[in-house]
């Protein structure tokens, strides 16, 4: 579980030197980004220094602690000054927005430290698993920096009403008149955003509900269970039209109202895969030793269910994807005029008449994380199953 | 079908066959040519450890390799058919009708969800050997000659209404439907108790008699295969290390290995007195027990003294592993109560203390279940030092070290590896590691040995001997094997339906008289003689006659 403080399966020798330089130069960087705003906004660039020495000191503890070569250094140091580099250059809009920037750094660093430490898990993956991973980074990485890479704002009217794809305007104009490029992607950082946001609280939810039942049994189990099949005998968009009818159509209250609907599903899953790992002897040997119940979720139950677990993640995710677009499109989703990708392809729709295919990238955008996700969590199943072996 | 013609007649040919194994995308070979030569009506035993390459050869013999595995060199000349050459089409024909296999586990075998009939039938009428109807009427009569009860009506059963000795036999009647030219069985019997361990291995040894059958039978009980076989292959990491017919090999083996494996159960715990008056460390007194509305334990009494080893006997179903349940507090008894070092243990585990439970600790049956396949050996051994003695970090880590010396396994090799990544052995010394690293005074051994190989088994009965000698533990071993409890009970307690039949010091108890039920069983442990069921049998039937 714990990670080696000191081999170093690399071979090569941890040079404090190269990290101590390069934390100092993302320290000094971070610190200028925050302090070109203490004028505009004096709390958030106190915020931020504060958060810049908290980033760096998690940064430096991860560092001394992961396995590593100078060639994982090199990887680590490079990308992070690669990033610095691009933001001096681009400096205008990086320090206009500082905190799209500093989680710009923080997933690259996230990003080249996880690949040094699972280099070797990585070399082994297939083909489409690079896909998917690949993909899901730029689509993170957008989304991250949406503001920086955008060419216009969010819901600003730059030009007249469905404009063809120009220079000015890469894809063109929407009915508004706001560019569609920059609207794909802030688009895409609402409804990734959201989505995700909503698929993990249904995981939490419905996986704890779920393993809890098949720990505990007996009432809990009955409780748990026939709340949950009252929740299921709805159908579950009428339900969720029913419940944000009530409660109106923040964005809150559609992440909870359809991460309870999604949890139902999860729930059931996680409960049938927890019963047949309840009743292995390791468990039983940890309820002997005294074990509370936490322990027995999380260390031995919890690691045996999440390859299943992980596999519903991609799936469940893409269905919250799709029910987000549904209730956008029935006007109790995302609210204009915040950017997302299914009100995004409705509202344009007129234009596939003409034979504009621009309506569709949107939808594109949804099959091709869709496609990706799934990719990584079908390597990370087969990745999973082979280890039991 | 081939009644007419005799013994003698080369069947199977297989000539420098090698077979590869895939793992981390590489193959390895882990057979390295081996030569098998079978006649008509003769029986092959294949024996070796686990990982010799045993059940692959067997499965050769059919053309069949497992999955991720491929035959790479050699030829399987099958009445003179290449199997490792034929298509597929033809090897269809020839499996199941001429050639047929019995699996180690015929509760996994066996499709719940069908009649057994129904599945014997299948095959003689899928190779249109018979119809329907005739395949019925002959399955009766094989259930019969295999001595299975009521062969009438058995086979409208469904696989989990009738016993494990007797759908072993259902399987070895399926396999025999079609007449085959050869049967392979695959360790059909480790699986069995003793008792019925005999009637399966006499009922095959007639059948395959009766057809003139050829059979190759894989084990790892060299007394087993003593007993079926007319020629022995001794193999060892996909070598071939001895050949011979069974009588010489058991009289003059010629290699050190084979020596080995005869001479299995041959260590012994020096005996040791009657206990002295002290309070027993453990006391069971007058315990019932019931599983819901089903009484499974009535009345059992035993007492456990410390650094002593009780060893409780029985075939499944007898008791003997929910009488461990009850002194853990899994299942709280009915009536009686169980005492430790004279104070009574709640009967729910977790009313017990932490302490009262830190000095009982548990080995299990399955060493692949008993541990958490996601953790590294480091955290399977640390828990209970950081759980019951609060240790952390280094200090933690030094003594999961040292526990790892104690049971013979080299620390920087194997503390950060996972269970995937261990033998079963191995696995089950970590269970060892992990119960001693609570510092218990007791340990309840349920099985421990029987899901492993002979050799290993006995490296583990020594390990547990030389820790007891050296900890003073006392052990309470649950076991169905009498040469297991010959090796290492200072008392042994025998078990039958939930009762104490038998009880008392080993010399007292492995001396005759026997309680009759004790008889059975000491009876039943294979030997190495090849004529041991032969007589067994004669004077069974002597005895009821």
């Amino acid at each position: 579980m714990s990670i080696p403080l000191t081999s170093n399966t690399f071979g090569g020798k941890a040079s404090p030197w190269v990290s101590r330089i390069a934390m100092a130069a993302v320290h000094f960087f971070i610190l200028v980004l925050f302090l070109q705003n203490v004028a505009v906004d004096t709390w958030g660039s106190v915020i931020g220094l504060l958060f810049a020495h908290l980033y760096s000191v998690v940064a430096l503890t991860y560092w001394n602690r992961i396995d590593r070569s100078a060639a994982g250094d090199t990887v680590i140091v490079t990308v992070t000054l690669e990033f610095v580099l691009i933001s001096v250059i681009f400096w205008e809009r990086a320090s206009a927005w500082p905190w799209s920037t500093l989680f710009g750094l923080g997933l690259v660093q996230i990003c080249a430290f996880a690949a040094v430490r699972y280099w070797k898990d990585l070399r082994q993956a297939p083909g489409s698993a690079w896909f998917g991973l690949i993909v899901i980074l730029i689509y993170v990485m957008v989304a991250a920096t949406a503001p920086i890479i955008a060419p216009f704002g969010e819901t600003e009217i730059v030009g007249s009403e469905y404009d063809v794809w120009s220079n000015k305007h890469l894809l063109g104009t929407d009915n508004l008149g706001r560019d569609m490029f920059t609207r794909l992607i802030y688009g895409g950082r609402n409804t990734v955003g959201i989505a995700f946001m909503t698929t993990l609280l249904a995981f939490i939810i419905g996986g704890l509900a779920g393993i809890l039942a098949a720990a505990m049994r007996g009432w809990v189990d009955q409780v748990l269970g026939r709340v949950v099949d009252i929740l299921m005998a709805i159908p579950s968009f009428i339900f969720a039209l029913l419940i944000l009818t009530i409660v109106g159509t923040s964005i809150p209250s559609l992440i909870m109202v359809i991460a309870v609907l999604d949890a139902t599903r999860v729930f059931r899953l996680a409960r049938a895969v927890s019963m047949n790992v309840v009743v292995l002897e390791y468990v039983e040997a940890a309820s002997l030793r005294g074990e509370g119940l936490w322990w027995l979720i999380r260390s031995e139950i919890l690691p045996n269910i999440l390859p299943p677990l992980v596999a519903e993640f991609g799936l469940r995710f893409c269905f919250v994807f799709l029910f987000l677009s549904g209730l956008s499109f029935l006007g109790l989703g995302i609210q204009p005029p915040t950017a997302d990708w299914g009100s995004m392809v409705r509202d344009n729709a007129t234009l596939i008449t003409y034979g504009d295919i621009t309506p569709l990238l949107p939808a594109g955008a949804i099959a091709l994380l869709t496609i990706g996700v799934n990719f990584v969590v079908d390597w990370f199943l087969q990745k999973a199953s082979g280890l039991k072996d | 079908m081939n009644d007419a013609a005799g013994k003698g007649d080369v069947l199977l040919h297989m000539h420098g066959l090698r077979i590869e194994g895939r793992s981390d995308e590489i193959w390895h070979e882990i057979v390295h040519g081996i030569d098998v030569t079978l006649r008509r009506g003769e029986v092959l035993g294949l024996i070796g450890e686990s990982g010799a390459g045993k059940s692959t050869i067997g499965l050769a013999a059919m053309g069949f390799a497992r999955d991720g595995c491929r035959i790479s060199g050699g030829s399987i000349m099958f009445d003179d058919v290449d199997l490792a050459k034929a298509s597929d089409d033809s090897l269809r024909q020839l499996r199941g009708s001429r050639i047929a296999y019995v699996a180690q586990s015929a509760a996994a075998a066996f499709n719940p969800a069908h009649k057994l009939i129904d599945q014997y039938c299948e095959a003689p009428v899928q190779h249109g050997i018979m119809p329907r109807a005739e395949a019925e009427s002959d399955a009766i009569d094989l259930y019969g000659r295999l001595q299975l009860p009521e062969p009438e009506s058995i086979g409208f059963r469904y696989p989990h209404q009738v016993s494990g000795g007797q759908l072993q036999r259902a399987m070895t009647a399926m396999a025999m439907a079609c007449r085959p030219d050869l049967i392979i069985f695959d360790e059909p019997t480790t699986a069995l108790d003793v008792t019925t361990q005999i009637e399966v291995l006499s009922a095959i040894r007639d059948i395959v008699r009766q057809f003139n059958t050829a059979a190759i039978y894989i084990t790892h009980d060299l007394a087993v295969v003593s007993q079926m076989a007319d020629r022995i292959m001794v193999l060892r990491h996909g070598n071939l290390i001895e050949e011979g017919d069974t009588r010489g090999m058991i009289e003059d083996p010629q290699k050190e290995y084979t020596r080995d494996l005869l001479a299995v159960r041959t260590f012994r715990k020096e005996t040791v007195d009657e206990p002295n008056g002290e309070t027993p460390l453990l006391r069971m007194q007058n315990v019932s027990a019931s599983y819901g509305k089903s009484p499974v334990l009535f009345d059992v009494s035993m007492d456990i003294h410390r650094k002593r080893t009780v060893a409780v006997v029985g075939e499944s179903g007898s008791g003997k592993s929910t009488a461990a349940r009850v002194i853990t507090g899994l299942l709280p008894p009915s009536e009686g109560q169980v005492f430790y070092d004279g104070q009574p243990l709640a009967p729910n585990h977790r009313k017990r203390s932490k302490d009262e439970k830190r000095r009982l600790q548990m080995i299990y049956q399955m060493p692949d279940t008993a541990i958490n396949p996601r953790q590294r050996v480091r955290s399977i051994i640390g828990r209970p030092l950081e759980f019951y003695l609060g240790m952390r970090g280094a200090d933690r880590d030094a003594r999961v070290r040292q526990l790892l010396e104690m049971i013979e396994l080299d620390p920087d090799e194997f503390i950060d590896r996972y269970p995937g990544e261990l033998s079963g052995g191995q696995k089950q010394r970590i269970c060892i590691a992990r119960a001693l690293a609570a510092e218990p005074e007791l340990i309840i051994c349920d099985e421990v040995t029987s899901a492993l190989d002979q050799l290993v088994a006995e490296e583990i009965l020594k390990l547990l001997q030389r820790l007891q000698d050296e900890l003073g533990l006392a052990y309470m071993f649950i076991t169905h094997d009498l040469a297991t409890v010959r090796a290492v009970a200072d008392e042994i307690v025998v078990m039958l339906q939930g009762e104490v039949v038998e009880q008392g010091l080993k010399a007292d108890v492995l001396s005759p008289p026997h309680h009759e039920y004790t008889e059975l069983l000491l009876s039943s442990v294979p030997e190495m003689d090849p004529d041991w069921l032969d007589n067994l049998l004669g004077e069974r039937l002597e005895q009821s006659a």
